[in-house]
């Protein structure tokens, strides 16, 4: 395992993202906006597709913050959703997260995230610190 | 357009929200966890989204046209089943650009007087 230490680069991990668990992350989240799940209304608000509730692609962000520390050790975690992520009826796409250390202070990390989808960054601002 | 008389007050809902297991269990599941002892990172969301728009619904804000601009979470303690909570919503600040109205609700889940998550969302209403 990775010491986590200022500077250290952390293993990118991918996240699955279909219309099945837009559907799911609904229903556990109680956002059941039309424009995470029904494509014809989607693309009658001026969407491309279906998109991803930012908040799920975060949540899937904040599961690789607690893949290092342990759920119960995630002190903060922010993020801007700059991009849309979208999901086309039929496809698996694929959210590709990453970490960089940028600070070890008493014994909390400030990690900084990417997370990328079809080479496009979809936050911004990413950053969690966890207790280590 | 979002009442101005409202930035600043805070809202506090008068039904408390228990955590139950199998709802943390749902939203574990989606993201791949298998600990559920504690609530994953995000999961506050689940509660303050429908209480922050059911505590602001008389503010003006038109939630039909809203998108989440960014979303922030301080976690003070895990959280956990059974923990009963009353959420707090506050319109912190609201600013036009571009004809866009940009409103930051923060929203503090308290179990009695500890103050256990705050989530911050910042939401861009489309003109």
């Amino acid at each position: 395992m990775i010491k986590i230490e200022t500077g250290a680069e952390l293993a990118p991990k991918t996240f699955k993202i279909n219309r099945q668990l837009l559907i799911e992350y609904a229903n556990a989240s109680g956002d059941q906006n039309p424009i995470h799940q029904d494509e014809t209304f989607a693309k009658s608000v001026g969407l491309p597709d279906v998109i991803a509730h930012g908040m799920l692609t975060m949540a899937l962000a904040g599961k690789y913050l607690s893949d290092i520390s342990g759920s119960q050790n995630v002190l903060e975690f922010s993020a801007k959703f700059i991009k849309p992520v979208v999901v086309p009826a039929g496809a698996d796409v694929s959210l590709i997260i990453s970490g960089k250390v940028t600070d070890v202070v008493e014994g909390i990390a400030k990690i900084e995230l990417l997370a990328m989808c079809d080479e496009v960054k979809v936050l911004g601002m990413a950053k969690g610190a966890i207790k280590i | 357009m979002l009442n101005p008389d409202l930035v600043g007050r805070t809202f506090t809902s008068a039904d408390s929200v228990t955590v139950t297991k199998a709802a943390i269990q749902k939203f574990a599941e989606v993201i791949g966890e298998t600990n559920i002892e504690v609530a994953p990172p995000t999961f506050a969301i689940s509660i303050t989204l429908e209480q922050s728009q059911s505590l602001l619904q008389d503010s003006g804000l038109d939630w039909t046209r809203v998108v989440h601009g960014d979303q922030k979470f301080e976690i003070k303690r895990p959280i956990v089943a059974g923990d009963v909570f009353h959420c707090s919503s506050t319109i912190e600040s609201a600013r036009n650009v571009a004809g866009n109205e940009i409103v930051t609700v923060r929203s503090d889940l308290n179990s009695a007087s500890e103050l256990v998550v705050s989530t911050w969302s910042t939401l861009v209403v489309r003109a």
